[in-house]
């Protein structure tokens, strides 16, 4: 991490430490100003200014902190390092990279140690896209360099005036080399630097229309997010939330993903790091990692650093989207973020709002998740930020403060629910609770890409399945042989759905992505079956024998297979003549 | 070092300290009385003119005449080979009548986080023998996973089982357990030493006893003690070290302690808002170090609040553990030993420790059609009550009889039996799930069937 623009500094010294919340006196400072305090340099932020006392967080231990030690003002804001380098890394919530610290101070993290967000010393191959004498904009894609198997564009950056270019040359430069020159005599460098608290300008922002395709059978089949949307998935331990956002970082069709683990388990970083270089894309065919990003501020990490993780990522994720990339930025878990709120916040005596959170929870929320969006970049392209934000309720209780504040702002909620993941129905999103508001604007789509069929088919699922739950009811106070035999068909046909369609195991080497095609192919497969019990049943064929259709119990079987056509095909025929002949002998 | 008499003010554990001299966050603090006995405590907050420590002990007999010492550092905890067969205090003292300990190492009781990108990744399968933690609930080196249990509950039964079974097929890798007890009873205290003893364990052990009659501050740094431990014996000596950590719920109860003390504001029920940060800077201390040798491997027990899942100590826990073992009191009250129900237990790295190369490629397969088929049968008893059994289909019945079944002879099994997860555990499962018809198995792939079912592997 690194700090933009010096200002005059001005010395202080310590007066308190409790903890991550350190006061000085005798600080010059404003409001989210960088400080470093002690005689470690620790990095803080100054979040507080009352008086003579300046409040600041550090972002790193503060044990052994002494009042008198000397603070110091940087005069600069928190800001990340954006340029080439930064595909593949994996920082902390501070962008300080991982991989460089253990190099420099083993394997724990220990204090007071930096290191630069992105390689200094690297050169890259940079192959300039303007030339002298054009005029550039804020934000316009004056080269590129090919950092892994993406293309990272580089741009003026947004705070630079522009006008026409006096000198731009290709070659192999380092990020802090001057790559083009303007008739003002400005260097632009293929660094540069942005404020995390602040999002980055856009030309103008637009209605989604296009869905972030997944993978997962229950979010594009029934509940899709669109690019630059936002979505919520809030549960209880164990329901999911963290191998849900890990299959999108996988499989969703983004170009770039931003991941952050934000107060959870070190463990599950360790996963991504293991298992993201050997998966392929399943479009390009090159490793995961390649267009990914982690930031990984576990929770025995410094809390403050915890705070500022979230925004580390988005300002990542909108420098990406500012090239023209699709991003989507996971947040695992926006409760641990809004925590870490609380917890400075307490430290700083603030008036508590509801269950200890800050009065300001719902607009830090709503500031971040508005981050989002699909837009127009300053240089007139198209490109997208979504934002999927796991949220973990206390006890599983959905109407605690950061579930509410951030249903009120995202456009879809996937309800996960500990009954279903009890049962190891997986993904356990409850079907009945959950929805996306983009089902209309992204109806076009699903009309042109996969079938006009297939808003149908949607709506008659979910018909089913909000049918299925209100017979359940009946059927829990008089058994199920009570209901009427076209009732019964239909428990029948909810189960297919649940189980053949709903059910999605991330850990099959196969099941675990099923391409949008496929997903209507087993959607059809369920119809077709649903279509000719019915009219078997009109014919007087009884429930028992269209239950037991034998056909119908290897349409799961579809899921784990990659070449399923044939073996779909085989199900249906045999499906087919199984009726013919159970309606020929009633 | 100079010694201040200025406490001007005694709340609960926290002493209030006037002083001249800055003094360290976090600073280990000697407190000697009038008869010339010492404590301990921790600064927890420090300015211009105020100190303000926590004592680990009880504050019985500290008064303004008391003398107060800072030491400058950071608490720190001596470590060595010879703490193997010894038995400490929950501030780690010997308390067994053998000699201090000389140790090797003085290393700082808070532990610095494991880079996440130094992390090995936890793959070792541990055979527990016991059938619904390994064929269900897979435990692995390096793993976090607690037992959730309440009182009465047989958790710590379970927690020896494990701790007297646990191997690594294969391996003869060095291993040692770590025992940290927080607020038990002597009774229950003298069961886990017995025990020990009986099975030659205690050689390979290092206890830390805080009983439930010593201060309760105390508990606040018996688990990172006993984790200090374990990790200096894992990452320097190379070993496989268990950790067991009982009673965390007793650990909370100090926390909100020294929480009220202090006058915070409190978080849910009364506990700190920071408890989440707290506990997992003592549940994280698990894991491996890619390239390294040792491991550690924690089982932290718990009793729940009134059985009560959603109580803040076991939810926050399970948001930070890799899983949770839920011991269940009906089972319990039906006779059955291990209870322990599979349904809302969970092991969030078991995919990583099975399978081909680890257990058996069926594994995953057959775990999850018992999770299914054991769930089904289970939800129809509540069914079954309402309209009796004739109500149900003939599928339905089956499902039900599967419940049972499972639960008599795939969770039930003897306090001393010990399982292999092929022919004791996977091979049990395939025989229970033999009893439904085999278009009912829809979880398994045709292929695995074919070669694990009973009614083919006869053929
Ligand atoms: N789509 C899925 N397929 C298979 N197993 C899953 C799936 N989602 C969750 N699980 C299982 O549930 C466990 C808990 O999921 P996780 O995402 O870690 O929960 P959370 O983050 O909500 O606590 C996982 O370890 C895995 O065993
Ligand atoms: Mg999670």
């Amino acid at each position: 991490m690194e700090v933009t623009e010096t200002k005059n500094q001005a010395g202080g010294v310590l007066k308190r430490v409790a903890g991550p919340v350190v006061t000085a006196v005798g600080l010059d400072a404003h409001m989210y100003d960088v400080v470093k305090v002690g005689n470690e340099e620790l990095m803080g932020e100054v979040i507080k200014v009352d008086g003579e006392a300046i409040i600041i967080q550090v972002y790193e231990d503060t044990t052994g902190l002494r009042p008198g030690e000397p603070v110091e003002n940087t005069g600069l804001s928190l800001a990340v390092e954006l340029g080439p380098g930064l595909l593949t890394s994996i920082y902390d919530g501070i962008q300080r990279p991982l991989a460089v610290l253990v190099d420099k101070m083993g394997s724990f993290i220990e204090r007071g140690v930096s290191a630069p967000g992105i390689p200094r010393d690297k050169k890259w191959e940079f192959r300039p896209l303007v030339k002298a004498g054009d005029e550039v904009k804020p934000g316009s894609i004056i080269g590129e360099v090919q950092e892994t198997n993406i293309v990272h564009r580089i741009m003026v950056p947004p705070n630079v005036k522009g006008g026409k270019i006096r000198s731009i040359q290709g070659g192999s430069y380092t990020v802090e080399e001057t790559v083009a020159t303007l008739e003002d005599g400005t260097e632009i460098q293929m660094m540069q630097r942005w404020p995390v608290r602040v999002p980055r300008p856009v030309g103008e922002k637009k209605n989604p229309t296009i869905p972030l395709i997944t993978g997962q059978r229950i979010l594009d089949g029934l509940f899709p997010i669109a690019k630059g949307g936002t979505a919520a998935i809030p549960g209880p331990f164990g329901s999911g939330k963290t191998v849900t956002q890990q299959q999108l970082a996988k499989w969703s069709d983004a170009e770039i993903v931003v991941y952050i683990g934000c107060g959870e388990r070190g463990n599950e970083m360790t996963e991504v790091l293991t298992e993201f270089p050997e998966l392929q894309d399943p479009k390009s065919g090159k490793p995961l990692m390649e267009r990914t990003i982690l930031i990984a501020n576990t929770s025995n990490m410094p809390v403050a650093a915890r705070e500022a993780s979230v925004y580390t990522g988005i300002t990542i994720a909108e420098y990406f989207r500012d090239m023209g990339y699709d991003v989507s930025l996971m947040a695992d878990s926006t409760s641990r973020w809004a925590e870490a709120m609380r917890e400075i916040s307490s430290r700083l005596e603030e008036m508590p709002g509801e269950e200890g959170y800050p009065a300001y929870l719902a607009a830090r929320l709503s500031e971040f998740y508005e981050r989002s969006g699909l837009v127009t970049t300053l240089n007139g392209d198209s490109g997208s930020v979504s934002v999927i934000g796991a949220v973990s309720p206390p006890g599983g209780d959905f109407s605690e403060p950061v579930t509410q504040n951030t249903l009120r702002i995202v456009k879809v909620f996937w309800a996960l629910d500990a009954k279903l993941s009890q049962r190891r129905h997986f993904p356990s999103i409850n079907w009945l609770n959950s929805y996306s508001l983009y089902l209309d604007s992204l109806s076009d789509w699903y009309d042109r890409e996969v079938s006009p069929e297939w808003n149908l088919l949607r709506t008659w699922a979910m018909e089913v399945l909000q049918k299925e739950s209100e017979l359940q009811e009946i059927v829990q106070l008089v058994g199920s042989d009570a209901l009427p035999e076209a009732e019964q068909i239909t428990i029948e046909v909810a189960r297919l759905i649940r189980e053949v369609f709903l059910q999605q195991n991330a850990y099959d080497a196969v099941d675990t992505f099923c391409s949008m095609s496929k997903q209507y192919d087993m959607m059809k497969a369920i119809r077709a079956y649903a279509d000719q019990a019915y009219a078997a049943q009109a014919a007087g064929v009884t429930p028992t024998q269209i239950i037991t259709i034998k056909a119908k119990n290897d349409l799961p079987q579809v899921k784990f297979v990659q070449d399923y056509g044939p073996m779909l095909d085989g199900i249906l025929k045999s499906m087919e003549a199984e009726f013919t002949q159970l309606r020929s002998s009633a | 070092m100079k010694e201040y008499r200025t406490i001007n003010r005694i709340a609960g554990p926290l002493l209030f300290v006037q002083k001249t001299e800055p003094i360290g966050y976090g600073e280990l603090v000697n407190i000697t009385l009038a008869d010339g006995s010492t404590k301990r405590g921790q600064v927890l907050d420090t300015s211009d003119e105020l100190v303000v420590v926590q004592v680990f002990e009880t504050t019985a007999g500290i008064g303004r005449d008391s003398g107060v010492r800072f030491t400058g550092e950071a608490i720190k905890m001596p470590v060595g080979r010879e703490m193997l067969g010894r038995i400490l205090s929950g501030g780690g003292k010997p308390i067994d009548g053998g000699p201090e300990i000389v140790p090797e190492k003085r290393l700082d009781i808070t532990g610095a986080a494991i880079n996440p990108y130094a992390r090995g990744s936890p793959e070792d399968f541990i055979q527990t023998g016991i059938s619904t933690i390994d064929g269900t609930n897979t435990l692995v080196r390096g793993q976090k996973l607690p037992i959730f249990s309440a009182a009465g509950l047989p958790h710590n039964n379970i927690a020896l089982q494990i701790a007297r079974q646990a191997k690594v097929p294969g391996s003869t890798e060095e291993f040692a357990v770590v025992f940290a007890a927080m607020g038990i009873t002597k009774e229950e205290a003298n069961a886990f030493m017995q025990d020990f003893e009986r099975t030659g364990a205690l050689e390979r052990a290092v206890v830390f006893l805080n009983l439930a009659d010593d201060p309760a501050v105390e508990r606040t740094i018996t688990p990172r003690l006993a984790l200090t431990t374990a990790e200096y014996l894992a990452f320097e000596l190379g070993m496989h070290v268990l950790v067991i950590l009982t009673d965390m719920t007793n650990y909370c109860e100090a926390l909100r302690q020294i929480g009220a003390a202090r006058e915070e504001v409190p978080g849910r029920r009364g506990y700190p808002g920071y408890m989440y940060t707290d506990l997992a800077s003592i549940y994280e201390r698990a894991g491996i170090i890619k390239g390294g040798k040792g491991s550690v491997t924690q089982i932290p027990i718990l009793t729940m609040p009134g059985d009560d899942i959603t109580h803040p100590i076991p939810d926050l826990t399970g948001y930070i553990t890799e899983g949770q073992i839920v011991v269940s009191r009906e089972l319990h009250r039906k006779g059955i030993y291990p209870p322990i129900n599979v349904l809302p237990s969970l092991s969030r790295l078991m995919n990583l420790g099975i399978g081909e190369g680890h257990t058996r490629e069926d594994h995953k397969k057959v775990s999850d059609q018992l999770y299914a088929a054991y769930a089904e049968g289970n939800d129809l008893r509540g069914l079954v009550a309402i309209v009796g059994k004739d109500a149900l289909s003939e599928r339905d019945r089956m499902f039900l009889e599967f419940a049972d079944l499972f639960e008599g002879k795939f969770v039930r099994q003897g306090i001393d039996e010990d399982r292999t997860i092929g022919e004791g555990t996977l091979d049990l499962g395939w025989n229970l799930l033999a009893t439904l018809p085999v278009e009912q198995l829809s979880r398994i792939d045709r292929e695995l069937i074919e070669k694990y079912h009973p009614k083919f592997r006869a053929k």
